[in-house]
């Protein structure tokens, strides 16, 4: 069993108070994780300045250089972890023990981080529009195009409350080391792997540990480290969304509703784009943001639900540890009943078909978890509740709507994919403050491009543009 | 058996003849008609028992059905009010009530007896008579700040105070209003730190964990320390009272236990029902280990099966806090705190079991709103 202690700007702190860190299916414990408390996060962030001191020793471009060290560090080797080591494939075992995604689920989410650490500078070089990153790092400078520009950093850190079901998600963090911001993090408490698994990675390439804190705890935690960085990013529901909206420290990441939208010019060729639907749906486990949980066409929608139904509601719950898993287990107690039952009640609603009841009991309950088999429902309407809900399995409502109505119906929508060529419609579409990411064609709106800015660029949250002028000498100097 | 053990062996057995004693004084005039209040007397004849001649010892009290606090929800107050005490000055004093009708306790003398008795467990050292008070803590209806200046005055100082509305403080935490929060945390602080540094000689202090966390934080921020204003006593109370957090206030925001740092905190843990349990003195080699024990025989804390409320657990072991309040003017017969814990074996100090790593009862932690201010 691994002891894992906070971390104190790169300092190890053992807690009076641990928590277990439990498999899901064995009950056997893992990990015995040290527990901070608020007032470490609020005394520690005094000394933020420092984290960013250290970063700034070296250049952007020399941490991106040890960041793709690190990726190498992340996804093949073993590391330091507590008063152990930890291999890559113990890391996927953990994982997968205490969140419940199936084990190849947990290496593909592994590669996506890597992915975006060997990746950085073309990943920065995106967000940034091309900016020297020496510009951030000096505060202002001259652009190519000789002109003056100055980026201020609104913080010495990025803090982050991270969430225990969802480790895809660690990719948005990623890029504040390079940007020589510290990190303060505030791992989810059934998956405290990724960040010190990233954290011990850093660490391995160079990069000065002393800008990195962890601190593993409870909700008081969380709120001393969004009360006391001065930009932070935290993951939750839809309350949480409510909360933070609005608040400029904040970027909140909350349910997605992402969704396909067909237009009136594609939706007879439905057949077409089954394989994109079916995708957007089930993959993951269903449980990212970024999987669709509506589709929205105005004609063929009880076909394409048929359809969608046929291909994956007869997916089985399985273990782990197979390749063809393509469930995660719920492995809190009651919760895969728990959300069955709200699911139920929506299924029972006049106007909604549930297309997946002919493929089996949806829920399956074991010993220590439960799984609930993939859900598709058809909707004679928007207004039928099921249609603006979002579960953390596979589930989808194919909702009828006209397509003059369907941007007001449809809501908020992380990733929305609209399969159309109708030009009047796209431009509607992009106007459409509604939706975040947009897909123009049929592209699964699982498929993120990783040099598009994802809910708010992470450069606007950190940065702010502002005047700065010097005198016609000066700037000569500088061009 | 080393004599270290058989005398306290002795001491326990002392304290639970006295305890015994003293239940049976209490529900005499509890039930007696000349003494009692309209409220028990009015129960006693639901009962199936006669308190009068049944009870006659601490256990006989498991004859009484468990108090229900809702008891207290509500008028009229005086129906608590003892036979005999019915022309003396009378407090009321509240607790809960964010929404809905607050519990009330009504009080004669109780508050300053408690507290006179806990007065007893503070080391003049650390709280030194004729030393000055600040009440950092919850004022209005609530029992805790006439009492705190009840123990300044009863020390020979006086008690500064500065208003904290609990209940708005809840409401801004259910809203989700926390910047509205931090701001009223930090208006409370503002007030405790122009107190502190107004030269009044202030020694000892109540505060809440949460609120001597932001006291700390305030006073660094204009660059001073705790100990640079003077105090050196703190008695605190509340259920976010964990090891962790009194290591990381006495290691980090004291800079030491008393003997380095200069200050001294007893944590507490109370309520308007019971009065204060004291705790045995924490210390880092016990690793901050909390241990409450109640003002015995005023006031007992058993800890209880989750199953059975009558059976107390073996020592160690986890369960429900139940309470017990026994002075002369308000009784309360087995009463089912929101909070659990593991027993703890008597000791020199407090011959009588207690309770360690108080927290909320796990059935209802989750809406429970704790450590507010």
């Amino acid at each position: 069993m691994l002891e894992i202690p906070v971390i104190r700007w790169g300092k190890p702190y053992e807690s009076l108070e641990t928590t277990e860190v439990v498999h899901f299916n064995t009950g056997e414990t893992i990990a015995n994780v040290h527990a901070a408390n608020g007032g470490l996060v609020t005394r520690d962030m005094r000394s933020a300045q420092k984290a960013r001191d250290a970063l700034r020793q070296f250049s952007c471009a020399q941490l991106i250089e040890k960041i793709g060290v690190a990726a190498d560090l992340f996804e093949n080797e073993a590391l330091p972890l507590g008063d152990g080591t930890q291999t890559a494939e113990e890391f996927v075992d953990h994982q997968s023990a205490s969140t419940g995604l199936p084990m190849h689920m947990c290496r593909s989410n592994m590669k996506k981080n890597s992915f975006v650490m060997r990746n950085m500078e073309e990943i920065l070089q995106c967000l940034t529009r091309g900016l020297d990153l020496d510009i951030l790092t000096r505060g202002y400078g001259v652009e190519s195009r000789g002109v003056m520009v100055s980026y201020q950093a609104q913080t010495p850190v990025l803090g982050a409350v991270l969430p225990s079901n969802s480790p895809g998600v660690h990719t948005l963090w990623l890029p504040a080391i390079p940007l020589q911001m510290g990190l303060v993090l505030k791992p989810g408490s059934q998956e405290p792997w990724t960040a010190y698994r990233v954290a011990s990675a850093y660490q391995q390439a160079g990069i000065p540990i002393e800008a990195i804190s962890l601190y593993p705890g409870g909700h008081d935690v969380g709120s001393a480290l969004m009360d006391s960085c001065p930009r932070s990013m935290i993951f939750g529901s839809q309350k949480t969304v409510d909360q933070f909206s609005g608040n400029p420290r904040v970027q909140v990441h909350g349910p997605g509703f992402s969704k396909i939208f067909l237009g009136d010019d594609s939706v007879d060729d439905w057949e077409r784009y089954i394989d994109v639907m079916v995708e957007s749906v089930y993959i993951n486990g269903g449980r990212s943001c970024i999987n669709c949980s509506a589709i929205y066409a105005s004609r063929h929608t009880l076909e394409i639900a048929q359809a969608i139904a046929e291909k994956i509601g007869p997916v089985e719950a399985l273990g782990p540890e197979d390749e063809n898993a393509g469930l995660a287990a719920f492995t809190a107690a009651g919760m895969g009943e728990a959300v069955w039952n709200m699911v139920k009640a929506d299924l029972k609603e006049d106007g909604v078909t549930d297309c997946t009841e002919k493929f089996g009991d949806r829920l399956v309950e074991k010993e220590r978890c439960s799984y609930l088999r993939p859900v598709v429902a058809h909707a004679e309407s928007p207004q039928c509740a099921i249609a603006s809900k979002e579960f953390m399995f596979p589930f989808a409502t194919v909702v009828k709507c006209r397509q003059d109505k369907m941007l007001k119906a449809a809501g908020p929508t992380l990733v929305g994919t609209a399969i159309t060529q109708d030009q009047a419609w796209i431009d509607q579409l992009t106007d459409a403050i509604t939706i975040d990411r947009l897909n123009i064609g049929p592209i699964p709106t699982n498929r993120l491009n990783w040099l598009q800015p994802h809910e708010g660029n992470i450069i606007d949250f950190l940065y702010r543009s502002r005047a700065y002028q010097v005198t016609e000498e000066k700037m000569a100097e500088m061009v | 058996m080393s004599t270290t053990h058989v005398d306290l062996e002795s001491a326990v057995s002392a304290a639970k003849d006295r305890l015994d004693q003293h239940a049976y004084k209490i529900v005499q005039r509890h039930f007696h008609d000349s003494t009692g209040c309209p409220f028990w007397l009015e129960k006693k004849s639901t009962f199936n028992f006669d308190p009068l001649t049944e009870v006659k010892c601490f256990d006989d009290l498991k004859k009484f059905p468990l108090f229900e606090d809702d008891w207290l929800r509500g008028g009229p107050v005086e129906r608590w009010k003892m036979k005999d005490m019915q022309h003396q000055p009378t407090y009321v004093f509240e607790t809960g009530g964010t929404t809905g009708v607050p519990k009330s306790r009504v009080v004669v003398n109780d508050f300053r007896d408690d507290y006179e008795n806990f007065s007893q467990t503070l080391p003049d050292q650390y709280f030194p008579r004729g030393g000055n008070w600040l009440m950092l803590g919850p004022s209005g209806p609530r029992r805790l700040r006439l009492a705190v200046e009840h123990l300044a005055q009863f020390r020979g100082g006086i008690c500064f105070c500065i208003d904290l509305d609990p209940r708005w403080v809840v409401k801004l935490i259910k809203k989700g209003w926390m910047e509205h929060l931090n701001e009223y945390k930090k208006h409370c602080i503002d007030q405790a730190i122009t107190i502190l540094t107004a030269n009044h000689n202030i020694k000892c202090m109540f505060a809440t964990p949460k609120l001597i966390e932001a006291l700390c934080e305030g006073l660094e921020e204009r660059g001073m320390t705790l100990a640079e204003t003077g105090i050196t006593g703190i008695f605190s109370g509340g259920t976010e009272f964990t090891p962790q957090w009194t290591r990381f206030c006495v290691e980090e925001l004291f800079g030491g236990e008393a003997e380095e740092s200069g200050i001294f905190m007893t944590p507490t843990y109370g309520n308007t029902l019971m009065g204060l349990a004291c705790s045995k003195p924490v210390t880092a080699a016990d690793k901050y280990k909390i241990a409450y024990y109640a003002p015995q025989p005023r006031a007992v804390t058993e800890v209880v099966s989750f199953e059975d409320s009558n059976s107390v657990v073996g020592i160690g072991e986890t369960g429900r806090v139940k309470l017990t309040t026994l002075t002369p003017e308000f009784f309360v017969p087995g009463f089912l705190e929101r909070d659990e814990g593991e027993r703890e074996p008597p000791f020199e100090t407090y011959p009588w079991y207690g309770v360690s790593g108080v927290r909320p009862f796990h059935e209802i932690a989750s809406s429970t709103t704790v450590g507010v201010y």
